[in-house]
């Protein structure tokens, strides 16, 4: 996946300008800069979920698989198949049991059988690390969870649908330190299987988790490269300046 | 010193002030059940209290009374109606929430709002002189025309085609009601967060699919509230009830025929009851609707608490 010269509007102002930033398959990318810098609205731009803003305008280009994620004809449903999302705060749906949480994108392109369903779940929690916590009582209500283990829920439902990349906004703020340890355990293992860019604004946390960083600042893309080397050796001083803690 | 002096006498004449009125309200609405049960003694006396919810007669000649016609009557033309109605209101709510175009939304929002503020006697004129011509011209009769020729076993239970009675009374009690169920399940699923919108558009659903999967699941207790209003309305609804439906002491037996509720028998019957028994069980008419209501009510907040999700949860 790749962004070419995106640059996106809310109404006249830009939230994000002209950032091309590749991100690489089956690994994690983190996106850092202090708050309001436009790492969400990055972030929201790759699985096309500000379409749901009728105030937002896209300009540049998102590829997936080399082909524009907003060129004419592209179904944003499906985009969104294949890109799945976290969000801050863990989301589960009340009304449904642990097991139809984690299932949700699977009833959604019509799976019904059963067995289908409960490999897919087992499988899903599992790589979220709650398979142990939770596979005594998939039939209770999803919000009787922790939030560590809600926002795992939210893992494991995007998960279910096996997207190709993993969007995650800042995915352990509303966390305590333990769910959040059990978070980033985690995803050193999920990117094995999905390509995963991770907001946070925790920049401990990208040091160890992610393989490359984005260092963003009022909207753009200040600085992009291996993680260790950014973090180390930044080459701009507004880099510098903030993983030293000076600013933000 | 401060707290002392301003907050807590506040405080304290306000909860003072809440406990009475609250309790006042109490009060009256014991009283009204009191004066009901009480003015329709000689009725439960004379017949028994079963006797008379049982009973099938309303003869003032022969002094014999049942409310059971009209118990009937009102359990099925508000049934029906909120059956009829359930749907378009729902609908509505969801066109107007999630559909259409903001100021279209508010505009048909505000215009089915409207339809609650009409007064009852005017949906009553409507239905005499709008709805019940066309019901009988271009549905009863023909309706009625057709089973004579084809199935003659069903024109009694179509009953006579005049347009006054069950059909006509149902259809406007529906419409009557609409607003009740729409602008509850309206606010409903404006309430529903956009967090949980989101999350299922990031799975990959479609508009409808987050409508059917999270909004309506998440509104249910609003949009079930709106139905126990709807319903709590219908059974009450007396005048365009009375304007319409016919007016018959009997059990209802027909679907264009005449039949009763128990508010529209007395409306119907109480400026003109004569002798003390047919007040009497007017008023024990009354007391029964009063206990229907409750029961309904208490019913519908067991229920409630239940499904409600969110800021409602119990
Ligand atoms: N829905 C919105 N409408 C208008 N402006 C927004 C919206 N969301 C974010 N912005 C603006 O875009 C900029 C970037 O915000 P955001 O992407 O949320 O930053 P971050 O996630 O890095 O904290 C901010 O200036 C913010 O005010
Ligand atoms: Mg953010």
């Amino acid at each position: 996946m790749e962004t070419e010269n995106l640059t996106v509007y809310y109404g006249k102002n830009a939230g994000v300008r002209g950032v091309s930033l590749p991100v690489y398959d089956r690994k994690i990318t983190a996106l850092i800069g202090p708050s309001g810098c436009g790492k969400t609205t990055f972030l929201r731009a790759l699985n096309r979920m500000h379409d749901l803003n009728p105030i937002v305008r896209i300009e540049g280009r998102v590829l997936l698989d080399g082909e524009d994620v907003y060129a004419p004809g592209v179904d944003p449903v499906v985009i969104r198949r294949r890109v799945g999302m976290v969000f801050q705060r863990p989301t589960p749906f009340p009304t449904m049991s642990i097991f139809e949480n984690v299932v949700a994108g699977l009833r959604l392109v019509g799976i019904r059988e059963r067995d289908r369903l409960r490999e897919v779940a087992e499988r899903s929690l599992k790589a979220a690390a709650l398979w142990d916590e939770v596979k005594d009582r998939l039939n209770d209500p999803a919000v009787g969870l922790s939030g560590g283990q809600q926002q795992r829920i939210s893992i494991a439902r995007a998960l279910a649908v096996e997207p190709e990349v993993l969007l995650m906004d800042e995915p352990t703020s509303a966390l305590d330190p333990i769910s959040t340890q059990a978070i980033e355990d985690l995803l050193g293992e999920l990117k094995e299987q999905v390509t995963i860019v991770i907001v946070t604004h925790n920049m401990q946390q990208a040091a160890r988790v992610s393989d490359r960083t984005a260092f963003f600042l009022d909207g753009e893309m200040i600085e992009f490269g291996p993680t260790e080397r950014l973090f180390t050796n930044p080459a701009d001083e507004r880099t510098e300046a903030y993983i030293t803690g000076r600013f933000g | 010193m401060r707290s002392k002096i301003y907050g807590k006498p506040g405080d304290r004449v306000f909860t003072a002030l809440l406990v009475v009125l609250g309790l006042t309200v109490m009060l009256v609405a014991a009283l009204m059940a009191w004066e009901l049960g009480f003015g329709g003694r000689e009725a439960f006396r004379a017949f028994g209290f079963w006797g008379f919810l049982r009973g099938t007669a309303w003869d003032a000649v022969a002094e014999q009374f049942g409310a059971w016609p009209f118990l009937v009557g009102t359990l099925i033309t508000s049934a029906v109606a909120l059956a009829l109605a359930f749907l378009p209101a729902l609908a509505a709510a969801i066109a107007v929430a999630e559909y259409a175009p903001r100021w279209l939304g508010e505009l048909v929002a505000y215009l089915i709002d409207l339809l609650a503020a009409l007064p009852s006697v005017v949906y009553g004129l409507w239905g005499i002189f709008v709805l019940v011509p066309l019901v009988r011209d271009h549905v009863e009769q023909p309706l009625f025309l057709w089973s004579a020729e084809h199935a003659p076993a069903l024109m009694g239970v179509l009953g006579p085609p005049t347009g006054i009675g069950m059909l006509s009374a149902v259809l406007v009690l529906a419409l009557m009601i609409v607003p009740y169920a729409s602008s509850l399940a309206r606010d409903a699923i404006r309430l529903v967060p956009r967090s949980q919108r989101e999350a299922m558009y990031a799975l990959g659903a479609t508009r409808w699919e987050v409508v059917r999967r999270v909004v309506l699941p998440y509104a249910r207790g609003g949009i079930f509230a709106g139905v126990i209003l709807a319903l709590a309305r219908a059974i009450g609804e007396t005048m365009a009830v009375t304007m319409l439906i016919g007016n018959s002491g009997q059990l209802p037996y027909s679907v264009f025929g005449p039949a009763a509720t128990m508010a529209s028998v007395i409306a119907n019957e109480f400026a003109e009851a004569e002798g003390g028994l047919q007040l009497s069980s007017l008023l024990a008419v009354g007391f029964l609707l009063m206990l229907l209501s409750l029961a309904v009510n208490l019913v519908a907040d067991f229920i409630l608490r239940r499904m409600s999700v969110g800021e409602g949860r119990k």
